[in-house]
């Protein structure tokens, strides 16, 4: 089996997969990748197509998706040490194979002792790094995504170190060819539904929050984005009885600061809710780079699945070959592709 | 009669079933029972569910079921468990921790012995009375909200939280109780430790407790404690 031995491994580099299901209930945040679709994107590029399951399927039951390395604002150099099938997508970090300029997303192969070195983001926060076959590490209730804060899961719990081997599932596959797509691009428009503290705000300030400019605050992370700008009043204070959080819950902090809740977030929380991101726009929240500006538009839920659909669509793109590896994703995050 | 519980919206893909608006065993009853339910007998389309101490959060797959269609199902469930006589999750155990009190393994003991006016043989025995509730999990894997901790020895938290907490260490934060299943940064008071693995990944269920049970704590010895698998 082929490994990727690490030379620097950038600030903040982890083991990720689609993430943990089923374990919200025993105090697991579901971790797994902040931008889902650029996640996909490179699994299906580096040839890493599941076998179809069937529809109706428990989800706990479909395979764990391939794990990859999820790079922050700056990437990963390694060294391949047997011909190795991969693909860059993500933030914009140009990459180089032995020195010669790569495009990212598009299937890329290496040679023995190859040396792959992605860059610093030009724009966006995380890139991604799929090999094909996936990375080997254990899993653990059911993901392979580290979980650094509580050192579980991924590569040993924790960031990717100088000297780490990362055993890559699958040896090299020559009928790949060079198939690519093109980037992502991504609005800073979060569309909204409402939390289960809306009614605990006045007009007044749900209408701030919504017409508000936000700036992505320093002090964010896989937790969570901390947002600086308007701040939001509750009425009797933010704190409530800690009820269950869902990805993407816009919490409002004692002080009135917002911060929307991502992969690496607490299961339960003590603050007031008003909105929660919709589940197509989580992707973008993977790709705030402190400094970014962003604003919120609420919808309904049912707008919400159509934005949902559209984005399935556009992300299976017209790359017909990897389309087996993009379906297989999406079911695991519990859609089906309808299209063709 | 009225409904007795709300449904809260939760984005676009969960909503929030609401069953009080106080921490209550009681309530937390229905929560547990409720959660049991529902992973006893799946509902298609429902992934995920967060029981809390006074709401259950439903998770669903909009795809395979509209938000409108999970709500009608869950709340059914909701009136039936309602109206049958036992409102108590069946499944609920009682589990005994066996805890080494104070030492190395609960190094402020002493703290809160004087916070309390009370000696640290005291404070073993007022901590053991009680049954503790298990209301919720959260903050990191396995991490039991218990409730039932007796109002005497309530203690404040430490002003900087300490670094690293070794994984079983039994604290006091304020007006709660609980154990730590992993190492990590923590600013309760620790007052001792338990052998007893609440998170372990090379168990099949690698998490001891769940939301409904309940929890005794059982004073033994240091020799004890490591004959038990406790760290010397």
């Amino acid at each position: 089996m082929p490994d990727f031995e690490i030379i620097t491994p950038g600030p903040m580099s982890t083991v990720q997969d689609m993430g943990r299901t089923g374990c919200l209930a025993a105090g697991f945040c579901p971790n797994g990748v902040m931008d889902r679709y650029n996640a996909i994107l490179a699994n299906a590029l580096a040839g890493n197509a599941e076998p179809n399951v069937p529809n109706n399927v428990d989800m706990k039951n479909i395979p764990a998706s391939p794990a990859l390395i999820e790079m922050t604002m700056q990437g990963v150099t390694g060294r391949f040490t047997s011909d190795t099938t991969f693909a860059v997508t993500g933030a914009d970090m140009p990459c180089t194979l032995n020195d010669e300029p790569i495009s990212a997303y598009k299937t890329q192969t290496a040679k023995a002792g190859g040396v792959l070195s992605v860059g610093y983001a030009k724009t966006g926060c995380r890139g991604y790094l799929a090999f094909y076959g996936g990375i080997d590490v254990p899993l653990v209730m059911g993901s392979r995504s580290t979980h650094v804060k509580c050192g579980i899961g991924g590569y040993n719990g924790r960031k990717l170190m100088r000297g780490d081997t990362l055993r890559i599932g699958a040896s090299y596959k020559s009928d790949l060819g060079n198939a690519s797509v093109a980037p992502l691009v991504y609005d800073k428009l979060f569309r909204v539904c409402e939390g289960p503290q809306f009614t605990r705000f006045g007009k007044l300030e749900i209408a701030q929050f919504l017409s508000s400019e936000y700036m992505v605050s320093p002090q964010s992370d896989r937790m969570g984005v901390r947002l600086d700008g308007a701040l939001i009043n509750c009425e009797g204070g933010s704190d409530i009885i800690s009820d269950g959080i869902c990805a993407g819950a816009i919490q409002i902090s004692s002080s009135g600061q917002p911060m929307m809740l991502l992969a690496d977030r607490q299961t339960v929380g003590g603050y007031a809710k008003p909105f929660v991101v919709i589940e197509a726009d989580l992707p973008k929240a993977g790709q705030l780079r402190p400094g970014d500006t962003l604003r919120f538009a609420a919808v309904t839920p049912r707008k919400a699945r159509m934005i949902m659909m559209e984005d399935m669509i556009h992300v299976s793109g017209s790359v017909r070959r990897v389309e087996d590896a993009i379906t297989h994703s999406y079911r695991i995050m519990g859609w089906r592709l309808r299209t063709r | 009669m009225s409904k007795d519980y709300a449904v809260l919206p939760s984005g676009d893909r969960a909503f929030t079933v609401r069953f009080g608006d106080k921490i209550d065993p009681a309530v937390n009853d229905r929560v547990a029972s409720l959660a049991e339910s529902l992973a006893r007998k799946p509902i298609d389309g429902v992934i995920e569910f967060v029981p809390t101490y006074a709401a259950l959060l439903v998770i669903i797959s909009p795809e395979r079921l509209s938000l409108k269609r999970a709500i009608s199902a869950v709340s059914r469930r909701v009136k039936r468990l309602s109206d049958s006589s036992s409102l108590t999750a069946n499944s609920s155990s009682t589990v005994e921790l066996p805890v080494c009190y104070g030492g190395k393994y609960g190094e402020d003991i002493q703290f809160v012995a004087d916070h309390a006016g009370l000696t640290t043989d005291e404070v073993i025995r007022v901590h053991t009375e009680p049954v503790y509730r298990v209301y919720m999990l959260g903050f990191m894997p396995g991490f039991p909200y218990l409730g039932g901790l007796d109002e005497r020895i309530e203690t404040p938290r430490l002003e900087t939280p300490r670094a690293v907490i070794p994984a079983g260490s039994v604290g006091i934060g304020g007006k709660q109780t609980g154990v730590y299943p992993l190492a990590s940064p923590g600013g309760w008071r620790l007052i001792g430790r338990t052998p007893v693995k609440l998170y372990d990944s090379a168990r099949a269920n690698p998490v001891l407790l769940k939301a409904g049970d309940f929890v005794k704590f059982k004073p033994v010895a240091a020799e004890e404690f490591i004959r038990m698998g406790g760290e010397a």
